[in-house]
C-alpha cells in the first residue's frame, strides 16, 4: 500500500495568516446562492426611489423657501386706500417721493393702474380695469436690507404724517403661513425617508435572518472546521451588498426619473413661485448619494443581523 | 487539577446533559496524550458522539473542565475557539459536507478556511482526493455521492491540514472492509506524523488492525477503563494496556 500523501504540513504552516478572512472567490463559493433572495432587491428599489422622491421634494421646497425668503425679505407694499382716483394717484406720488427720500429704503415703484388691473382681473372681471371700481393704489418698497417690525411701523408714521389712508406692510408678514407650511412639508419629507431608512432596514434584516437560517448547516460546519464570524459574515455580507447596489441603482433611475417628469410638469405651470424650486447640482449630489447611504445601511444591518445569530452559535 | 505538559487533553469530571434530560455522559475524567492512537467503543447511544462533540468544540459540557492543548476550554472566549478548532481534523458521523461545494472544495475547505492560497493547495488536495480513490469524483456534489465516497471526502477533509488531533466518528461504517483498511492505515501515517488520533466506532474488528492502539469504552455515558491506562494520572505513555480482546 502506497504512502498516504500527508508530507506537507499545509494548514499548519498558513496558520499565521489564519485571521484573514477569506478571499472573495471562495466566499461567495460557499453560500449557493449569490442573492439573498425573492423580492428584497425590488423592495430596496422601490424604498430608494421613494426615498428618491421625498428627498427631491424636500430640496426643492427648501430652495423655494430660501428663494422666496431672499426675494421678498426687504420688500414692502404700500396701499393707498383713496376713492377719487385723481386724489389717489396724487397721494401716491407724494408717499412715493417721501419713501425715496428715507434712508434705509432703496428703490420704490408705484404700480401703474393698468398693471393692477391686469393683476386683479381673474377675481373681478373685466370691470378690474374701469374707473367705476376704486383700487387702491399700490407702491412697491424695497428696503436695503431685511425688513424689521419697527423699520415697518417707523414707515407707517413716517406716511401717516404726511399722507392720509396709507397701509404698510411687509411681504414676508403675509407669507408667513406659507413659509410654516413649506417647512411642514419639508419635516414630512424628513420623516418619509427615515421611515423609509426604517423599513428598508427592517426588510434586509428579515432577509439576512432568513439566509442565516437557510444555511445554517453550512455555517456550522464553516464554524466547526475553524472558520471565524468575520469568515461567516463576510459571505452573507456580499449577498447584502449585491442586492442593496442593485436595489439601489434601479431606485436611483426610476425616482429620478420620477423626479425629472414632476419637475417638467412644475415647470410647465411657469409661476414665479415654482421656479424658485429647481434643484441646482448640489442637489443632485445629494440625491445620488441617496443609494450609497442605502447599500450602507443595508450592509450595516446585515453585519449586526449576523453577528447577532452567530453570537448565538458556539 | 494537575497539570502536566504533554497532555493533549485533558477531561477532569465532566458531565453533559442536554437541556433538561438526564446527563448522556457522567463523570468524565482522563488524560489523552499526544502521538498516541485512541478508539472510543460503546453500544448505541452510549454516547460517543456526544464525548466527541466535547472533543472538538462543538459543545460545551454541563459541568466539569475539559483542558486542551494546555489550555481552559470552558472559560475560552468564543472569538478563540476557532483557532483551536483548526488544530483539529474532524470526520461527522453525518460526513457534514458543504452541500454545494465539489468533493474538492470540500477538502480544500479547511485549507481556505486556515488563508493557504489556491496556487498552494490544488496538489495537496488532488494527491488526497487520489489517495481515497475520488480522482473522478472531484467535481462531484455530495448529492450525487455514494455513502462511501462521501464518508472518504469527509476523511479527505479531516486529514488534509495534518491537523494535531484526528477525530474520527465511525469512519468506516459506510466502505468495504478493504476501504476500511486503508483508510485505517491513512489514520496510522498521520499518527505516525504525531497526530493524536481519535476514533469512535462499533468495528470491534477495527480495533485489532492498530496493535499499538489504546482503547476507551463508554457504557451509558460512563468510561469503563478496566486497566487504568486512562485514569488521572495515567500510566507512563507507551501503555498498551486495554486490548480489544478484553471487551
Ligand atoms: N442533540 C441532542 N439532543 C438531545 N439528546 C441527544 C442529542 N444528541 C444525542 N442525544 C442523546 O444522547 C445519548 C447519546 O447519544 P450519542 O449520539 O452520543 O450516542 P453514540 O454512542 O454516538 O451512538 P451511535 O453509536 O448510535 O452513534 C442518546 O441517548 C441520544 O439520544
Ligand atoms: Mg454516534
Amino acid at each position: 500500500m502506497s504512502t498516504p500523501p500527508l508530507a506537507k504540513n499545509l494548514g499548519r504552516s498558513d496558520s499565521a495568516k489564519a485571521s484573514l478572512p477569506l478571499r472573495r472567490r471562495e466566499a461567495a463559493n460557499l453560500v449557493p446562492q449569490t442573492r439573498l433572495g425573492g423580492p428584497i432587491p425590488w423592495v430596496i428599489a422601490i424604498m430608494i426611489a421613494l426615498v428618491v422622491v421625498a428627498a427631491a421634494g424636500g430640496l426643492a421646497l427648501s430652495n423655494l423657501a430660501n428663494n422666496a425668503r431672499a426675494d421678498l425679505s426687504g420688500a414692502v407694499t404700500v396701499q393707498i386706500v383713496e376713492a377719487d382716483a385723481d386724489l389717489r394717484a396724487q397721494k401716491a406720488a407724494d408717499a412715493a417721493t417721501l419713501l425715496i427720500a428715507q434712508d434705509n429704503v432703496s428703490t420704490v415703484r408705484v404700480v401703474p393702474e393698468d398693471e393692477l388691473g391686469e393683476m386683479l382681473e381673474p377675481w373681478l372681471g373685466d370691470g378690474a380695469g374701469s374707473q367705476d371700481i376704486p383700487i387702491p393704489a399700490l407702491i412697491d418698497v424695497q428696503l436695503s436690507s431685511a425688513s424689521r417690525p419697527e423699520q415697518i411701523a417707523q414707515l407707517q408714521a413716517t406716511l401717516d404724517a404726511a399722507v392720509q389712508g396709507t397701509r404698510v406692510d411687509a411681504q414676508s408678514d403675509w407669507l408667513q403661513p406659507v413659509y410654516s407650511a413649506l417647512s411642514a412639508l419639508q419635516y414630512l419629507a424628513l420623516a418619509l425617508i427615515g421611515l423609509l431608512a426604517f423599513a428598508c432596514a427592517a426588510a434586509v434584516w428579515l432577509a439576512s435572518r432568513s439566509a442565516f437560517a437557510n444555511h445554517r448547516d453550512t455555517v456550522e460546519i464553516i464554524h466547526l472546521l475553524g472558520g471565524t464570524d468575520a469568515q461567516v459574515t463576510r459571505i452573507f455580507q456580499r449577498s447584502v451588498v449585491r442586492d442593496a447596489a442593485f436595489g439601489g441603482f434601479v431606485g436611483l433611475v426610476l425616482g429620478a426619473l420620477a423626479v425629472w417628469l414632476l419637475g417638467r410638469q412644475f415647470a410647465a405651470l411657469d409661476s414665479g413661485m415654482v421656479a424658485g424650486g429647481g434643484l441646482d447640482w448640489s442637489d443632485w449630489a445629494i440625491i445620488a448619494a441617496i443609494p450609497l447611504a442605502g447599500i450602507a445601511l443595508a450592509l450595516l444591518t446585515g453585519r449586526i443581523t449576523i453577528l447577532m445569530a452567530l453570537r448565538r452559535m458556539l | 487539577m494537575t497539570e502536566r505538559a504533554g497532555d493533549i487533553v485533558n477531561f477532569d469530571n465532566v458531565g453533559l446533559r442536554y437541556g433538561t434530560e438526564p446527563e448522556v455522559l457522567s463523570d468524565l475524567s482522563f488524560t489523552l496524550f499526544p502521538g498516541s492512537f485512541y478508539f472510543l467503543t460503546g453500544a448505541s447511544g452510549a454516547g460517543k458522539t456526544s464525548l466527541l462533540k466535547l472533543l472538538y468544540l462543538a459543545q460545551r459540557p454541563s459541568r466539569g473542565a475539559i483542558r486542551m492543548f494546555g489550555k481552559d476550554m470552558i472559560t475560552l472566549p468564543r472569538e478563540e475557539l476557532p483557532m483551536y478548532r483548526r488544530r483539529l481534523g474532524v470526520v461527522f458521523q453525518d460526513f457534514r459536507l458543504v452541500d454545494h461545494l465539489t468533493a474538492f472544495d470540500n477538502v480544500a475547505l479547511p485549507l481556505r478556511l486556515a488563508g493557504v492560497k489556491d496556487s498552494n493547495l490544488t496538489k495537496p488536495v488532488s494527491d488526497m482526493l487520489d489517495w481515497v480513490g475520488l480522482t473522478e469524483r472531484a467535481q462531484a456534489k455530495p448529492a450525487t455521492m455514494s455513502g462511501g465516497e462521501q464518508q472518504r471526502v469527509a476523511i479527505a477533509r479531516a486529514v488534509i491540514g495534518r491537523p494535531d488531533m484526528l477525530i474520527a466518528d465511525e469512519p468506516t461504517g459506510n466502505v468495504d472492509p478493504e476501504m476500511a483498511l486503508k483508510l485505517l492505515r491513512l489514520f496510522e501515517a498521520l499518527n505516525r506524523l504525531g497526530t493524536t488520533v481519535v476514533v469512535a466506532t462499533h468495528d470491534v474488528h477495527l480495533l485489532k488492525k492498530v496493535p499499538e492502539s489504546l482503547i476507551m469504552r463508554l457504557n451509558k455515558g460512563r468510561l469503563h477503563d478496566p486497566t487504568g491506562a486512562l485514569r488521572f494520572p495515567p500510566r507512563p505513555s507507551g501503555a498498551t494496556t486495554s486490548r480489544s480482546d478484553e471487551l
